[in-house]
């Protein structure tokens, strides 16, 4: 599904090499976990797959389904199935929550050439799924992440998730503020979307976050490179060591 | 001191205008607005206050620009009593609202004794000191037609005026708020080319007075508006303008607060690009106990477009308790388009909280890129964050209804472009 190959990226506005050389390939139904250390290039990762200004790929590709992402505008890269849930989501004063998710399921049906959703059917769609994350409907008339905490934010971007139905999906750090029974709701909302047709990016400091959302491969960062990958035993490796050891062993 | 190009502008402006014929005492009123005209001038671009604003499209013997047009009523679905002005020529409906008395500055040309002769021009000449307002001045001398509107009660269905285009029409609206009652005055569409339009509202004690305005959306206008209000004791006031495109906008509001525990809110959302160039210009003076005002000012500047902003608040001694604020902010699309801000406050009471701020900036490109990451084409994301901005200009027209239908107003414009 996820297919990227010698990924090489500096930042645009000045000569420094954050990804040098990834390779990695996140087939249908898998869940891969990105673990490192700060300054490793997990964020950029994120970003540069869904199209964030200010990076310059200098090697390498990345495709989607065979597509070619990195030629494509953000919206495009949505349009054809990626979703990247932020680890800082962004507060929008005076925009809607609700408004703000018709307004890009139905660009997103609508680039793909489907027929937009009628107000009626994604009030059902959104209610329903709204309600399994603990949702309420204040909270969806408010304007977008304003007055929202952490753990609603996080909430907030796993509706958008659920109601967007991507293919590959990337969570950034999305445990970083949360407390146990926010990352426990916001696991299950993950874990609620896994299927044999849909893959997983899952990025994240801790381990504790693959307590809840159990990763099929998971991958070690440092430096811009992908250093080690395993199972599940990697990240409690981490745990239990930290990453000095397994970076050491490596270099 | 006038200087000779002054006087010679002012001489050659009037001179296309004919003095309108009526009773005695709208002639008094009309001659000594022309005479506090004559002794200071139309305005230049040296002066004091146009020194963002070039107003000689404003003040040429003819309009700069043929092309206003008119628009679909954005106020229809609000079901309000609707009175037309088609240029200058007004058309009001039977049926006026319980509470209201409509009459037109024509009709009431033609009798002695009528109740806005103690209204007409006074709040226009005690708001045209100490800042001068000639354009005012110009209006209260040889408005042709106005409308006046004396409020007993609490009115409760909303008195909507609605512009269709003429030729350079001179418009002086009167409304008296008698103590404790309530209005909901609209307007919309376009007057003319050029039009100079001036609202006075005189509040008395308890009053409330809401107004709410949209200009817009078509392109080429020049448009100067005033609005003067002289608010009494517990009135609280209201005023909101929706401005979209347009050539040349230049809106004051001339607030004067003289009765204790009073509000007045002056609020604007303006966008547009190229060749628009918009100018808000509020002077709210305190000079009473315990009053709060507030100014909130939003332009979305695009493609070269020019905001301005010059906004007072001076509180007089003795105006204690006094809660004054003010902010104006801009947001530039691109590196073209410039937002010239005037903020001022001047007190002489020692007692009084008031602040103000002005800020410009460019569309947040974090912002920007979450929106389009969840699919949002570019075009509609900025359309999007430019909503955001405006919002809190529109927070400041109280009524949700009113408020959410502005609102998809606005969107429908942005959404056109």
């Amino acid at each position: 599904m996820l297919k990227i190959e010698n990924l090489h990226v500096k930042l645009e506005e000045e000569d420094k090499q954050i990804l040098k050389g990834i390779d990695l390939h996140v087939p249908y139904g898998e869940v891969h976990a990105i673990m490192g250390p700060n300054g490793s290039g997990k964020s950029t990762l994120s970003y540069v797959l869904s199209g964030r200004d200010g990076y310059e790929v200098t090697e390498g590709s990345a495709q989607l389904e065979g597509e070619d992402l990195l030629d494509l505008e953000p919206e495009e890269r949505a349009a054809a199935g990626l979703f990247l849930a932020f680890q800082y989501p962004v507060e929008i004063p005076g925009v809607g929550n609700m408004t703000f998710l018709r307004t890009a399921v139905n660009a997103q049906r609508k680039a793909r050439g489907e027929e937009e959703l009628s107000a009626g059917d994604f009030l059902k769609a959104v209610r329903a799924k709204a309600k399994t994350l603990k949702i309420d409907s204040e909270m969806l008339k408010r304007p977008v992440n304003v007055g929202f905490s952490g753990g609603e934010k996080k909430r907030n971007e796993i509706l958008q998730m659920a109601m967007l139905e991507p293919k590959m999906c990337i969570l950034d750090e999305t445990d970083s503020g949360l407390d146990v029974d926010a990352m426990k709701l916001v696991s299950e909302g993950v874990n609620a979307l896994r299927g044999p047709d849909r893959g997983f990016l899952v990025i994240t400091h801790y381990q504790r976050l693959l307590d809840h959302i159990k990763p099929d491969v998971v991958h070690i960062m440092a430096n811009g490179r992908i250093v080690k990958s395993g199972g599940p035993e990697l990240a409690l490796e981490v745990e239990t060591n930290g990453y000095g050891d397994i970076i050491g062993e490596v270099a | 001191m006038v200087s000779e190009a002054k006087k010679k502008a002012t001489e050659d402006r009037l001179s296309a205008l004919t003095l309108p014929q009526g009773n005695g005492w709208l002639d008094a009123a009309r001659k000594d607005a022309l005479g506090r005209l004559r002794a200071v001038g139309l305005p230049a671009k040296r002066d004091e206050y146009w020194r963002f604003t070039d107003p000689s499209a404003l003040v040429a013997t003819a309009p700069a620009v043929e092309g206003a047009q008119a628009a679909a009523d954005p106020f229809a679905e609000l079901d309000p009593f609707v009175i037309t002005v088609d240029g200058d020529a007004i058309t009001v409906p039977d049926g006026a609202p319980e509470g209201l008395e409509i009459d037109t500055l024509r009709a009431a040309s033609a009798v002695d004794i009528h109740w806005v002769r103690d209204v007409y021009g006074t709040h226009e000449a005690a708001g045209s000191r100490p800042v001068l307002r000639p354009l005012a001045m110009l209006n209260t001398a040889y408005a042709t037609d106005g409308l006046l509107l004396r409020v007993k009660g609490a009115v409760a269905r909303p008195v909507a005026i609605r512009y269709t285009p003429g030729t350079d029409p001179i418009l002086h609206h009167v409304v008296k708020l008698e103590p404790g009652a309530s209005l909901v005055l609209l307007e919309s569409g376009t007057s003319g080319d050029r039009s100079n339009h001036v609202l006075e509202a005189d509040l008395a004690d308890d009053a409330s007075f809401h107004h709410l305005r949209i200009q817009g959306p078509d392109d080429l206008r020049h448009v100067n508006t005033h609005v003067f209000a002289g608010l009494s004791a517990r009135s609280v006031l209201k005023s909101f303008t929706l401005s979209a495109n347009g050539a040349l906008t230049r809106n004051e509001a001339v607030i004067e607060m003289t009765g204790d525990d009073g509000s007045a809110t002056v609020a604007g959302a303006a966008f547009g690009r190229g060749a628009f160039h918009h100018d808000d210009t509020v002077f709210v003076t305190h000079d009473a106990l315990n009053c709060e005002s507030r100014q909130v000012f939003k332009k979305v500047l695009r493609d070269g477009a020019t905001g301005v902003f010059q906004g007072k608040i001076l509180v007089k001694e003795g105006a204690q308790k006094t809660d004054g604020y003010q902010i104006s902010q801009s947001l530039l699309l691109d590196d073209d388009s410039v937002f010239l801000a005037k903020p001022e406050l001047e007190i002489y009471a020692d007692d009084v909280a008031c602040s103000h701020g002005s800020t410009t900036g460019a569309i947040d490109e974090t912002a920007l890129f979450y929106l389009r990451s969840r699919g949002v084409s570019k075009r509609d994301a900025t359309d999007m964050l430019v909503l955001s901005f405006l919002a809190e200009a529109l927070d400041e027209i109280e009524d949700e209804a009113l408020r959410e239908h502005v609102t998809a107003r606005l969107a429908g414009w942005l959404a056109e472009h």
